[in-house]
């Protein structure tokens, strides 16, 4: 019977052909856990499971990205343990601070690959996904379990075909199409089930990973885009990944690329969704440009195109935080940092930053900030009377600019 | 007799402990104060062992922080009910043995008494007994096992393959 790329991918790690609804017991190829995580996932390892050793140190990651470098003595210490753990089991795929946020890192560093059952104590782990991986997170007691048997279980997902038409415009990017997928999904759309992207072979990795990020944000297990396309030219997907025409779809969400607009999500939820056009005028303190979804070089070079030879409005206040060191790197090595610099902007560490309100640019209780991460939680970046509106890397620059959200081609007319 | 918390649509993970409270950053001993410290500050000082909690659509969402049920449970939260459950909260809250129902009460109001034998999935309230729907046998035992390494221990393996 003709599979989804969830179904392949569990029926490889199952060692069985499955298909969604049943339970299965899978071989995990990759285990990320991350410092945030990382004190529980040991305590449960050493007291509840008495595993002295992990099941294979070359298949865990461990990464210090959310708090990255550490804020206070706890956190401190905490990553100092988690430092000499990893020592201890041999755990050579340390990324430790600086190097930047898990998902991203996993993909630079090639250990995310196609095919692969790819597990993180992270919910953002649908990342992987990005390249043909069937990534997914779990919580501390699950990881715990995986770094000690090598193995987890499932229920196989059904799946979700996002079908997308045409291509975009300028100014509109693969975020805008994140959030017209959470605007059309809604948050609870894919729970319980995964997400296949069809129709962006054209799109880069960088692209694909915003995509998948968002996945979990519409509840999605995985999210999945098939590794097709120059993006994934050089890559080596395993033959039996393949998309094959009968699969079974739980729904199809088609999406047409030329007339999308630049979308907005208003607080406090990821599906409150409008075109950026129809959203009034909204004055903002704070521009956020990083993030597991839009923290990468080509985010930041997008936003200082819109920046270059521009002053950042005086009201505002911009932070750039790169996804990693690479991307850090890049920016630097073709001018693109300093184009953001000379507008004004500020740069942390490359790392999460304050996605989750705990270091390096929260919010206070009047701020309102235009953020191209993937969660507008009440108090997910610092107070809970703080205001987060989601958008592209693209708006975040035209709207450093204008002082209030705008749209990239607003900006440039001017 | 137990109380019931009504909760909204789209209760997420950092309204449960917001990332700010986790015990990377203050302290596993202090887990217990934190469950929706900002969203409902009466929460942790009133409940009680055995309160029940009665949300609308998509409970859990967001974050694999398993620190958002394992605060619930040192509360003592005796079961979650709701009409559907956002699948990583649901997973850890498996996994830690917290009863976890899906059914929408949205007739039962915030504070109201009632007791639950999580066991058979019935349900007493002020208006008669209900039986909620039960989840399939193999998810029962990972209850009754009291958490999926309990259940992991006692059976040497994963529930999946007994599922089949
Ligand atoms: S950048 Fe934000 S969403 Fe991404 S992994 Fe870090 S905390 Fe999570």
């Amino acid at each position: 019977m003709a599979q989804t790329l969830a179904e392949q991918i569990l029926s490889h790690a199952a060692g069985r052909t499955v298909q969604a609804g049943e339970v299965v017991t899978a071989r995990v190829d990759l285990a990320m856990v991350h410092d945030s995580i990382a004190p529980s996932v040991i305590r449960i390892l050493h007291e509840q499971l008495g595993a002295e050793r992990v099941w294979n140190p070359d298949r865990i990651a461990v990464a210090i990205d959310h708090v990255a470098p550490a804020a206070n003595l706890q956190t401190a210490e905490s990553q100092n343990n988690l430092r000499s753990w990893a020592r201890s089991q041999n755990i050579r795929n340390l990324f430790d601070v600086g190097r930047g946020i898990a998902h991203q890192v996993l993909i630079e560093e090639r250990l995310a690959r196609p095919g692969l059952l790819i597990v993180g104590s992270d919910s953002h782990s649908t990342a992987y996904g990005a390249v043909g991986a069937f990534g997914t997170g779990m919580g501390a007691t699950d990881i715990a379990l995986a770094l000690a048997t090598g193995q987890t279980w499932l229920r196989v997902p059904e799946t979700i075909r996002v079908q997308a038409h045409g291509r975009l415009r300028s100014g509109v990017t693969a975020k805008d199409v994140a959030l017209k997928i959470a605007r059309e999904l809604r948050a609870d759309g894919a729970t319980y089930q995964a997400i296949e992207y069809h129709g962006f072979d054209s799109f880069s990795l960088g692209e694909r990973t915003t995509l998948t990020t968002m996945a979990i944000e519409v509840g999605g297990k995985a999210g999945i885009v098939p590794p097709n396309g120059p993006a994934l030219a050089n890559e080596y997907a395993p033959s039996w990944l393949t998309i094959e025409p009968d699969a079974r779809y739980s729904r199809t969400l088609e999406i047409n690329l030329d007339d999308l607009d630049p979308q907005i999500a208003a607080p406090n939820h990821v599906d409150n969704v409008t075109d950026l056009r129809n959203l009034g005028r909204i004055n903002v303190d704070v521009v956020y440009l990083g993030t597991c979804t839009n923290g990468r070089h080509e985010d930041m070079a997008a936003a200082a195109r819109i920046l270059r030879g521009r002053r950042i409005n005086p009201q505002v206040r911009m932070m750039v935080v790169p996804a990693s060191s690479e991307a850090l790197q890049l920016a630097i090595a073709d001018g693109t940092i300093s184009t953001l610099l000379a507008a004004g902007a500020t740069l942390g560490t490359p790392g999460c930053g304050a996605c989750i309100g705990r270091h390096m640019g929260v919010l206070g209780p009047t701020d309102v900030c235009l953020f191209t991460g993937n969660r507008n939680f009440r108090g997910r970046m610092g107070h809970p009377d703080a205001q987060i509106y989601l958008g592209s890397p693209e708006v975040a620059a035209a709207t450093a600019v204008a002082g209030y959200i705008a749209s990239p081609n607003e900006i440039e007319r001017t | 007799m137990s109380r019931i918390w009504r909760f909204g649509d789209d209760v997420n993970t950092d309204q449960i402990v917001p990332g700010r409270y986790a015990p990377y950053m203050t302290s596993e001993a202090e887990l217990r104060k934190y469950p929706f410290i900002e969203a409902r500050p009466e929460f942790a000082p009133g409940v009680q062992p055995g309160d029940i909690i009665v949300a609308g659509r998509n409970f859990g969402c967001g974050s694999s922080r398993e620190y958002a049920p394992q605060a619930l449970k040192l509360v003592g939260v005796g079961a979650i009910i709701a009409p559907s459950f956002a699948r990583i909260f649901y997973r850890n809250a498996l996994n830690l043995g917290i009863p976890l129902f899906e059914a929408d009460l949205d007739w039962l109001s915030d504070g109201a008494e009632a007791q639950i034998d999580s066991g058979s999935g019935v349900l007493h309230t002020s208006r008669g007994a209900i039986q909620l729907p039960q989840p399939p046998t193999w998810m029962q035992e990972i209850w009754q096992a009291g958490g999926i390494v309990p259940y992991f221990r006692e059976h040497g393996r994963f529930p999946g393959e007994a599922a089949r």
